[in-house]
């Protein structure tokens, strides 16, 4: 994000002054495709679309796999409810994604990137647009760029909205033009990607590290962050802090630092209670967790994720088994259906989430949920399903009182289950009590 | 989705072919020199923010009675720059005002008739407004 807010994002020499298409220069005219995997596998560079898988790692696997021809695929698609940093980037510096794509082209053998850009982006893909027809006039995209002989040319693509487009395979069935649903991988799609043949695909702020990863080199990058995850990460928070926005800061940075150095703490001095970090298939951390080094590996030591860095805040007026079931109902509403344990699975989830939130909970519900969550996490397709069941796991272990208040004392203490709550009107004008009188 | 509209440009050079790393170097300096000279003669520089955040909530009026409060006053040579978001969606309308010499200020939450106030009391008399 280091030219978001400094440069206008509609003219390109506004990028060009903030060293622009340096890093593109110099990796065209003087690096080997190997030399430029080998900084950003040396710069510990991780995936930020959610797994954290190594960059470099994947920019070689593509590297080397057979194709006719091989493609570079943006994925812009943020369908992760509560994360809004890859809108960030492109909207303000849209030419950073395709200096990226250009050198993720060169290292890895590819003459066409196709930006998978969420529909509803529109002032981003307005922006994207400006930015292609800019660096093509200035021939930094194109032909024989700086005059290297090397050809990149950038598409974009728009999605329809579906969550399950996110997810790489079912992304690369919609840019093919056919239903967006995910495959079973292997075959991964660096060795069969796109109409069968290798495909990188990084996600919008991966790519965004690359201009400076090879500006600044690998030793500067990992000195930010962690030894495991250097580097920054962008967050979003939202949710019941005074100041909800995103921020880039380094890896590693502490749970409490962000909600009370840039949120602000919590709106109205009300009791923290829980944050999911990660977005919907995140996990739901609890006050004792609020310490926990925000990175890839710190949160999965402990059963929790840093997904694509959406962090919702909510205070002491939320009710955990209500979380759960809307976390539920937003899986059902979005699983594809392909496979059956999340088809069925999220929609069973639900039912005994909606059963416990209206006071007709036993406590075998509790082992049931736990049961269908393993099988999912273990059987499912795709992340979709496999993830679905993580606020379960989480909720479970940390807030398992609250469930249990729900069914033995049909009892939801922050009143959101309304099936659990006595309503009495007051009429406050005239003293009466409705509810007494006729 | 509503149109951007540019109020001013300050940077005339044209775009060109890059043919080299050189050339892009050189293109480089250009520009900044062209920049540095625009921001002498005109001693300020005011940036708001248009990422959709910022346009949802009126940036567009924003830029519109900022422009229209320097035309008014004979502010010609200061020019109005965009810049997408920078991150404190909940501040948007923002705008930042940097007069040379002194540090950056930012202004959040505008209103069109705030905008205004900014341009006369920190621009014009050079006072900056400590809330709004
Ligand atoms: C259901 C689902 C939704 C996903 N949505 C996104 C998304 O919106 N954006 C994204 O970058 N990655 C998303 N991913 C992760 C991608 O499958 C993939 O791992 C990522 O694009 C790889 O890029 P990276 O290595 O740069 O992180 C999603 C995964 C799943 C299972």
């Amino acid at each position: 994000m280091r030219n978001c807010g400094h440069i206008d994002p509609e003219n390109i020499k506004d990028y060009i002054t903030r060293d622009g298409y340096q890093a593109l220069g110099t990796v065209v005219t003087e690096l080997k495709p190997i030399e430029v995997i080998e900084i950003i596998e040396q710069s510990g560079l991780r995936g930020r679309g959610g797994a954290g898988f190594p960059t470099g790692l994947k920019w070689k696997f593509t590297h080397q796999a057979a194709g006719k021809e091989k493609y570079v695929v943006a994925n812009a698609d943020e369908g992760e409810p509560g994360t809004s940093k890859d809108r960030l980037i492109m909207e303000g510096d849209p030419h950073s994604l395709l200096e990226a794509m250009a050198i993720a082209g060169y290292a890895i053998g590819a003459n066409t990137g196709y930006i998978y850009i969420r529909g509803e982006y529109q002032l981003a893909i307005k922006r994207l647009k400006i930015a292609i027809a800019q660096a093509k006039e200035m021939g930094l995209l194109g032909e024989n760029l700086f005059d290297s002989g090397f050809n990149f040319e950038i598409k974009i693509r728009e999605g329809a909205g579906a969550y399950v487009c996110g997810e790489e395979t079912a992304l690369l069935k919609s840019i093919e033009g056919e239903r967006g649903e995910p495959q079973v991988k292997p075959p991964y799609p660096t060795n069969e990607g796109l109409w069968g043949q290798p495909t990188l695909i990084n996600n919008v702020e991966t790519l965004a590290n690359i201009a400076v990863i090879i500006r600044e080199g690998a030793e500067w990058f990992n000195e930010i962050g962690t030894e495991g995850c250097p580097g920054t990460k962008v967050f979003t928070l939202s949710g019941d802090v005074e100041n909800e926005g995103i921020i880039e800061l380094p890896m590693g940075t502490p749970l409490r630092r962000i909600i009370e150095g840039f949120g602000g703490g919590m709106v109205d001095d009300k009791e923290f209670k829980v944050a999911q970090s990660g977005g919907s298939s995140g996990g739901c951390m609890p006050k004792e967790l609020l310490d926990t080094p925000m990175d890839y590996d710190s949160l999965a030591e402990i059963g929790m994720t840093l997904g694509s860095g959406a962090l919702l805040v909510m205070d002491e007026t939320h009710c955990i088994v209500d979380i759960a079931k809307c976390l539920m109902q937003f899986f059902k509403h979005e699983s594809c259906g392909k496979c059956v344990p999340c088809r069925e699975g999220n929609k069973r989830l639900y039912n005994r989430l909606d059963k416990i939130s209206k006071g007709e909970g036993e406590l075998e519900d509790l082992e049931r949920l736990r049961d269908l969550a393993d099988t999912m996490s273990k059987t499912a397709l795709c992340g979709l399903g496999q993830m679905a069941p993580t606020s379960i796991y989480t909720t479970l272990k940390y807030f398992k009182d609250e469930y249990l208040t729900h069914i033995e004392d049909n009892n939801c203490t922050t009143g959101s289950c309304r099936g659990l709550v006595d309503l009495e009107v007051q009429d406050k004008r005239g003293g009466k009590d409705y509810g007494n009188n006729n | 989705m509503a149109e951007v509209k540019r109020v001013k440009r300050t940077c005339e050079l044209e775009n060109k072919r890059i043919n080299s790393l050189r050339e892009l170097n050189d293109f480089k300096e250009e520009i900044r020199e062209e920049r540095v000279g625009n921001q002498k003669r005109a001693g300020v520089r005011i940036t708001t923010a248009m990422g959709s955040c910022g346009i949802a909530v009126g940036a567009q009026e924003i830029l519109e009675a900022i422009s229209d409060e320097l035309t008014t006053r004979g502010l010609e040579d200061i020019s109005i720059h965009n810049t997408g978001c920078i991150g404190l969606c909940e501040q948007e309308p923002l705008v930042k005002i940097k007069i040379e010499d002194q540090p950056a200020v930012f202004y959040g939450n505008l209103t069109p008739e705030l905008a205004r106030e900014v341009v006369k009391n920190h621009i014009v008399d050079n006072q900056i407004i400590a809330s709004c």
